[in-house]
């Protein structure tokens, strides 16, 4: 063994025995000084910095060669408290916070927190139609964009670079389209408490419809690409196994959920947001594996543009309808517009409020500041994600402040199994089998 | 000299948060038979699967087209077996803890909330117990899925989930005093040190006096 310390692949002695740290740099100093340890076994840190864990995620692999043994997750590398936050803010400002917990499904999150808040409220059926239509629209085309984000990456980890071109190519169009709707690419707290933030724009349809054709003609680049991939099948084929038994025990529910065959979601099962009245379908496959949940992943695409045209021509009837809730008491007072320079109040309404009724003002000064109060009481509302259940449990104590949030985000839930879908197999199918599971740290740590 | 709130206000006055929230606790009572929409067929196949339900259910409430099930600590393993063999309640969804410092002897609630894909309904279970004694026997033997949520709300409350295979923190350090959770649990409790200097926390920083 030599003195040498080498500054990228150093070594120490430890409670659990010699850990070895590597950098990068030369490997050879490191592959004499394991060799003359007797030990087989190898443990391994992937990350959390790595490339190819979708963010801070921590994996703690056991290995015997190639094949793992035992896998584990660590997490929290991205926790900020987001649910001790909302605690200290009124309900209406919680939207702000909860957009940025699963970071790449802000409407989801903004949408199921709403869903609760009303209700707890009880205003429920108020909402209007256009505002409803309106979410519906904005999470599908979310569910676009994230798709779009997972499996560029997933493709990328993998090694295939020009999926992932296309799909942020892809990704583009749909946040241009948040954009032009709420002022923000993303984290956008669009939609709030009692409806949503501010009407569609000007010309918003005609360029929503430009797009969904757009979107529906560039699909195919990506479907091209790797549907039937030889090499893609061969690395995402059989691998990440988990049947249904596994499934339900573990709590999975999206997509890895439908790849074992079980047409589980929830706009379908257990309807919000009016998705009853909606024609689209469940894409499932029976391969339980990562090339099942790729598929449905692709299929679901065309789903979500399918509910969007339905909701173009809905918009296009509900014209003129409002936003929000006609009670004065929660609506948001200010009527928020998008200008040049990005969301902000509506000129009519400041010069309302400063020039012209001082009760307005007042109105608003307490709304704005205070917020609403919300009766008493405990609700769950969950809806369906791009990675499966969303649930919101939240508390009041008939404050205007949450007493409670809690979010029961999917990715945290579905990382449960990584140790399932990995132990066995070889380490280079870690890496697509957590992509496969479409983990966002941010919604994870929370 | 004794300071007055600058419009006075009466109460804390405090609209941020930052120096102390007072809440008030939140009190659910219990709800009478009949239950409404499926709840009542839940409670009647719950009763007979399980002869003890009367007494190990402490009360059931339904509030806004949800059913929750109280139950005692020492009867949940049994009855969650029972929801998920029986009753076909295949899923856990997810643990959620809840703390009310004002209901003195049950002032830490677990919260769960059950999903049957077979019956498509879903119901909600939930534990009381105290801050000195805060032990809830672990569901991961009946719902593998509960092992991290446990986790969590260990880590955010200091619930101890007995038999839990492997109760450690998952979001703070493994080294972090408190539960960040409780309400007792400042907001931005840790000061900040950057190049020498240290910036007090939040909850130490600003003051509406």
């Amino acid at each position: 063994m030599t003195t040498f310390i080498d500054p990228y692949a150093s070594s120490q002695e430890t409670t659990e025995g010699r850990v070895y740290s590597v950098t990068g740099g030369d490997w050879d100093s490191l592959v004499t000084e394991i060799g003359a340890t007797k030990e087989e076994r190898v443990v391994v840190n992937m990350g959390p910095q790595h490339p190819s864990t979708h963010g801070v995620l921590r994996l703690i692999l056991e290995l015997e060669g190639e094949t793992i043994t035992e896998a584990r997750c660590g997490i929290g590398y991205l926790h900020t408290g987001i649910e001790k936050n909302t605690e200290y803010r009124n309900w209406t400002q919680g939207v702000t916070f909860v957009t940025r917990m699963d970071y790449l499904s802000p409407i989801f999150n903004e949408t199921a927190y709403c869903l609760g808040v009303e209700k707890l409220l009880g205003i429920t059926n108020d909402i209007t139609e256009r505002a409803t239509v309106l979410r519906v629209m904005m999470m599908e085309f979310n569910r676009i964009s994230s798709h779009m984000v997972a499996l560029g990456t997933g493709a990328l980890e993998l090694g295939a670079l020009s999926p992932m071109i296309f799909a942020f190519r892809e990704r583009e169009k749909v946040l241009d389209i948040f954009e032009l709707v709420s002022g923000l690419r993303m984290n956008m707290a669009y939609v709030r408490p009692g409806g949503v933030a501010q009407d569609l724009p000007e010309g918003a349809l005609s360029k929503i419809k430009q797009t969904v054709k757009d979107l529906r003609h560039n699909f195919k680049d990506n479907e091209k690409l790797l549907v039937g991939n030889s090499i893609w099948i061969k690395r995402t084929q059989g691998i990440g196994y988990l049947d249904l038994a596994g499934c339900t025990t573990l709590g999975i529910t999206g997509p890895v959920l439908r790849s074992t065959g079980l047409a589980w979601d929830l706009r379908k099962a257990q309807p919000y947001c009016g998705y009853e009245d909606y024609k689209f379908d469940i894409p499932t496959t029976d391969t339980c594996d990562v090339y099942g949940r790729f598929l449905i992943r692709m299929q679901e695409l065309e789903q979500s543009l399918r509910i969007i045209e339905q909701c173009v021509v809905k918009l296009e009837k509900l014209e003129g309808q409002p936003v929000m809730v006609a009670d004065k008491k929660i609506a948001w007072p200010s009527q928020l517009s998008v200008g040049a320079d990005g969301m902000g109040n509506s000129l009519n309404h400041i010069r309302e409020i400063m020039g012209e009724s001082m009760e307005a003002l007042i109105h608003h000064f307490k709304l704005v500041t205070e917020g609403f109060r919300v009766p008493a009481g405990q609700v769950y509302t969950a809806i369906e994600s791009p990675r499966g259940e969303l649930g919101v449990n939240l508390v009041s104590d008939g404050g205007t402040r949450p007493y409670r949030v809690h979010f029961r985000d999917p990715s945290f839930n579905n990382l449960q199994s990584t140790s399932a879908m990995c132990e066995g197999g070889q380490i280079s199918d870690v890496v697509a089998a957590v992509a496969s599971i479409d983990p966002v740290m941010g919604g994870v740590d929370r | 000299m004794s300071e007055k709130g600058m419009f006075g206000v009466s109460g804390s006055g405090d609209t941020s948060g930052f120096s102390g929230l007072v809440n008030s606790a939140v009190v659910t009572g219990s709800t009478q038979r009949p239950f409404g929409a499926y709840f009542d067929q839940v409670a009647d196949d719950l009763e007979r699967a399980y002869p003890l339900f009367s007494d190990a259910i402490e009360k059931v409430v339904v509030d806004r087209g949800e059913l929750t099930l109280f139950v005692k600590r020492d009867r949940l393993f049994d009855v969650a077996k029972i929801l998920r063999n029986e009753l076909r309640f295949e899923m856990c969804v997810g643990v959620n803890g809840v703390h009310y410092p004002n209901e003195s002897g049950r002032e830490l609630h677990a919260i769960y909330s059950l999903l049957s894909i077979t019956r498509n309904q879903r119901i909600r279970l939930e534990v009381c117990v105290s801050d000195n004694d805060p032990h809830i026997p672990s569901l991961v033997e009946v719902w593998a899925g509960t092992n991290w949520h446990e986790r969590e709300t260990y880590d955010m409350f200091g619930i101890i989930f007995d038999n839990h295979p492997g109760l450690t923190r998952i979001m703070m350090p493994d080294d972090w005093p408190g539960h960040p959770q409780r309400k007792d649990y400042p907001l931005g409790g840790i000061e900040i040190e950057y190049k020498g200097a240290t910036i007090p926390a939040p909850s130490e920083r600003r003051s509406y006096r």
